[in-house]
């Protein structure tokens, strides 16, 4: 398993009263992404927790492409990684972002 | 219509309860994680997979609790069955209308070993101290996993199960039972074999599902709100009559070797012909040839 975390600058906050959102689930190939309002200094912060060691690289170029999509503030991203391709990543990511910015629970 | 067997168990609950009345109680945002998985270098669900909560169902207060099978096949877990627990008990001081267990799981999540074990024994435990209580518990079964292991033996002691054609209900799986008696005896990989062994219309053909519903959240809601008034009756004479109930069924059906004997040993006319039927003309094909 490997920790990795990212922060993002220069988004626009979102609404801290916004409700979490949790979309996708712990399965294999298959993630799970929180997404919460936190006060952080403007930051995006996104830690994930991955079964798969070694692709950090892959993970950050992800998470780039999708900041540059969705340019959140004032946000944590938690993951929970069972070895998803990138795709499904970025499926999921921002399957995340419309659940919490459509309020949708 | 909306697919019970396809949804996630959040997405069941949602749409099971009455818009917009559930709350749960230590969401994913509170991380209340397994401790044993991070120990094993395996990541952990922020929920634990099972979410807990209040809500309305019908407008009366119930409380409910939903497995999610893509988590570890809904395996309880330390943490997930302290939930599940913590819910019954919850439910014996607030007296709602029922509790819902919407179950989907293989049963103890072996990585956790005892304190899974210990975590079903303790589910089973409250769920007979609620109903003595007075409080109606009720299950639900149309998930992708099924409902085996120690939660297939807690789902039983409830007052009522509600399932789908899809859903299943065992003790033992069939991989497990092929995997310890050899595929002559089971063989798990026969789609029509398992599903007329452990699927919701066998079931409910035996007398185990109290419901047997099409495979739609709308259609496992109506049948939860029709059992809402069931009394739960723990009394000797009622637990003496049930066994006598299985008894008369064991010398009944003891020899048959496939459901298909069985169904045919209760009068259902053409019974290769029922695994074909939605649910609705299924229910009439069988309608007083229950056992």
């Amino acid at each position: 398993m490997e920790k990795l975390t990212f922060e993002f600058f220069g988004g626009a906050p979102v609404n801290a009263t916004r409700a979490p959102a949790l979309v996708g689930v712990v399965g294999s190939g298959n993630l799970e992404v929180l997404v919460e309002p936190e006060k952080l200094d403007g930051r995006c912060a996104v830690e994930i927790l991955t079964a798969a060691r070694g692709f950090g690289e892959i993970w950050k170029a992800v998470l780039e492409d999708f900041f540059a999509r969705h340019k959140l503030a004032d946000v944590r991203i938690s993951i929970n990684d069972v070895g998803a391709t990138p795709a499904v990543v970025s499926l999921r990511l921002d399957q995340a972002v419309e659940s919490f910015l459509g309020g949708v629970q | 219509m909306t697919s019970y067997y396809e949804a996630s168990a959040r997405e069941r609950l949602h749409a099971l309860l009455d818009p917009g009345s559930f709350h749960e109680f230590l969401p994913p945002t509170d991380r209340v994680v397994s401790p044993h998985l991070v120990q094993l270098d395996t990541p952990a669900a922020f929920d634990d997979g099972v979410i807990v909560g209040r809500g309305r169902l019908d407008g009366k207060p119930v409380l409910a609790a939903a497995q999610e099978g893509g988590f570890m096949g809904g395996a309880v877990g330390e943490v997930h069955g302290a939930k599940l627990v913590g819910l019954l008990e919850r439910a014996r001081d607030e007296k709602p209308a029922a509790v819902l267990l919407l179950v989907e799981s293989g049963g103890v999540r072996l990585h956790e070993a005892n304190a899974g074990l210990i975590g079903v024994s303790e589910i089973m435990r409250a769920v007979l101290a609620l109903r003595s209580a007075g409080v109606p518990v009720l299950v639900l079964d149309g998930g992708q996993f099924g409902c085996f292991g120690g939660m297939g033996i807690a789902a039983r002691l409830c007052d009522a199960i509600v399932m789908s054609e899809e859903g299943r209900l065992g003790l033992s799986g069939p991989e497990v039972i092929e995997t310890t008696c050899g595929v002559e005896e089971f063989d798990s990989r026969d789609r029509a074999l398992v599903w007329r062994t452990v699927g919701g219309k066998h079931r409910y053909l035996l007398g185990e599902a109290d419901a047997l519903v099409a495979d739609d959240i709308v259609a496992f809601r109506k049948a939860a709100i029709d059992l809402l008034n069931i009394k739960p009756d723990l009394s000797l004479e009622a637990l003496t009559a049930e066994h006598d109930r299985l008894d008369a069924r064991l010398k009944r059906f003891g020899a048959c070797r496939d459901a298909l004997d069985i169904w045919s040993a209760l009068g259902i006319e053409a019974p290769e012909k029922l695994p074909l039927l939605e649910a609705d003309g299924f229910r009439a094909a069988v309608a007083g040839r229950r056992a």
